[in-house]
């Protein structure tokens, strides 16, 4: 049964150029030479690259994408990594509800959250300021970190924990010397994807971004909808290539199967030391 | 560990999760409360938005036939995006499974990469190949297969290819993670007593990857029916969507209580595919105890 045959290949191969596809075409277009959108087959050019530095709103708000996701995804952990140790190991109602409360705002549709913030971030005068903008997207990354962190926690065994206290150390040396370092891998995991997860938001920043802090995904959105010249694509290649560094990051600290698929076994984390 | 007044085993959890605790609820709770508040209040383009509550701006999206199009619509594209989903992204999971070992991975790659690629980037991807002066017309004329260019952008076939392609990886993944706890005997069994391949497919396979087939769609066809960046590239303002209208409600027209409604009836959407969600895999839900919830 587990041989796939010449139909069942094919099919695989099809399924792959259409996933491949949109992505592929957009980088090619990024090295045309011309002025439009096109698929360059005998000259390449850097032209669009070049481009990227002339315009102003380009460069400002990859600043803005990059500050706001290495803030947010820190504040994430900062606020995530006490909340998950105290409801990890609980049973009790009130904390099994808690976490429902902490995993929900990925439950909500973008769109929704997005007119909800925009309205109370207007009513409370925070409209348009960057910490507010860090605060929403600490909303929104938060249920990926805490059910990394959840699983980290849940994975490690709690024996060690023991041990160190009845050796004598306190429970902040116990957590600093012994728990802190079997878990950081789900750490630094958790860390990385609330930052790829903020630099992609696009739906809910659309909502509660003003000129000034407007993000990188906004800004594609608003040129997008405006023109469509090769600028586009080549902005859109050097994301690609920020998101793919980032991944290949995670994928060596993390392991991209166990995060993408949400394996709960530790195989790779193990091997890996 | 002490189980006194004021011992730390009692007051360190709730320290813990306070920050967390405030901002759920500040940045979340309240927000979401005031929306559906929002939704009752009428709305005059001189006065702004009234004191009074009312049920105008719900009966207003029942009763005008602009709007209730539009919500019958988003529905429609997000069953055919279920269905189109389902049915390459079953095959495929079954694919992967098979493969074997160097090609299953890299395969689970490139089929998974894409899903943390900005969702612009990818429909800007679209949007160029189904131009109408796009590679995918260029290459139809060429061929002599077509002799004018297809109107594909703008209309509700680009929405669901580029959405297809968006969700597609969720149902890859929920089929691929029940393929895991399939049993293997039980096709070989059926094998050995004398089924062909389709009735071991249909009869003994199919039943045990049910559940994720179910909870794939559900997850495509919610995140289907709430999309905003795809429409409104693909579809722009010549097919409206809930999502964009609700957009334009709160960036155009102002007319901020109507769009709340608007968005709450989204919210109520999602919420009630939700408790279908859990009421089907609630076996599930317990045994990871909160870890797994979700998209």
């Amino acid at each position: 049964m587990s041989k796939v045959g010449p139909f069942l290949l094919a099919f695989h191969i099809a399924f792959l150029i259409f996933i491949a596809a949109p992505i592929v075409v957009v980088v090619l277009v990024a090295f045309t030479p011309t002025a439009y959108l096109s698929i360059p087959t005998t000259e390449f050019s850097l032209r669009w690259f070049r481009a990227i530095f002339a315009s102003r709103d380009f460069p400002a708000s990859f600043v803005i994408s990059l500050e706001l996701a290495t803030v947010a995804a820190s504040c994430a952990l900062a606020i995530g990594i006490p909340a998950a140790f105290a409801l990890g190991r609980s049973f009790r109602v009130v904390h099994r509800m808690l976490a429902a409360l902490f995993l929900s705002p990925l439950l909500v549709p973008a769109v929704v959250l997005g007119v909800s913030l925009l309205r109370f971030l207007n009513q409370m005068g925070w409209h348009g300021t960057f910490a507010s903008l860090v605060l929403c997207h600490t909303v929104v990354i938060l249920p990926y970190v805490i059910r990394l962190l959840l699983t980290a926690i849940a994975g490690f065994d709690h024996a060690v924990e023991t041990a160190a206290l009845s050796l004598g150390a306190s429970r902040l040396q116990a957590f600093r010397r012994v728990i802190l370092p079997l878990i950081m891998p789900g750490v630094v995991g958790a860390w990385l994807v609330a930052f790829i997860m903020s630099l992609d938001e696009l739906t809910m920043t659309i909502f509660v971004a003003s000129a000034n802090t407007t993000t990188f995904p906004v800004r594609l959105f608003d040129y997008l909808t405006q023109s469509t010249d090769p600028l586009v694509a080549s902005v859109s290649t050097v994301w690609i290539a920020l998101i793919t560094l980032a991944m290949i990051l995670l994928d060596f600290v993390y392991g991209l199967d166990r995060l993408l698929v949400g394996r709960a076994s530790n195989d790779r984390a193990r091997s890996r030391g | 560990m002490t189980r006194g007044g004021l011992s730390p085993a009692r007051w360190l959890p709730a320290l813990l999760v306070a920050p967390a605790l405030a901002l759920c609820v500040v940045f979340f709770l309240v927000p979401l409360l005031e929306t559906v508040m929002l939704s009752f209040h009428p709305f005059d383009s001189m006065k702004g938005i009234g004191d009074a509550y009312t049920l105008e701006n719900y009966s207003r999206i029942i009763f005008d036939s602009f709007y209730l199009r539009i919500f019958a619509r988003t529905v429609a594209i997000a069953s055919v995006v279920t269905v189109l989903a389902a049915s390459i992204g079953v095959p495929e999971a079954i694919i992967l499974h098979r493969l074997p070992a160097p090609w299953n991975s890299v395969s689970l790659v490139v089929v998974l990469g894409p899903l943390l690629i900005s969702v612009v980037v990818r429909t800007f991807g679209w949007a160029v190949l189904l131009g109408n002066k796009g590679i995918l017309n260029d290459l139809l004329l060429r061929l002599g297969l077509i002799a004018e260019p297809l109107q594909i952008m703008y209309t509700e076939t680009a929405i669901v290819i580029g959405m297809v392609h968006v969700l597609v990886p969720f149902m890859v993944i929920a089929v691929w993670t029940s393929l895991h706890r399939q049993n293997r005997e039980t096709l070989l069994a059926a094998l050995s007593l004398g089924a062909n391949a389709f009735t071991v497919f249909r009869r003994i396979l199919l039943p045990q990857i049910m559940p994720g087939i179910l909870s794939g769609s559900l997850i495509v066809f919610s995140l289907a029916a709430s999309s905003f960046a795809t429409p409104a590239i693909l579809g722009s303002k010549r097919v409206r969507v809930v999502a964009t209208v609700a957009y334009e409600q709160f960036l155009n027209t102002l007319n901020w209580p109507f769009g709340a409604a608007v968005t709450v009836l989204l919210l109520l959407l999602s919420l009630a595919l939700l408790g279908l969600y859990a009421r089907l895999f609630e076996g599930r839900y317990r045994r990871y105890s909160g870890a797994g919830v979700g998209p």
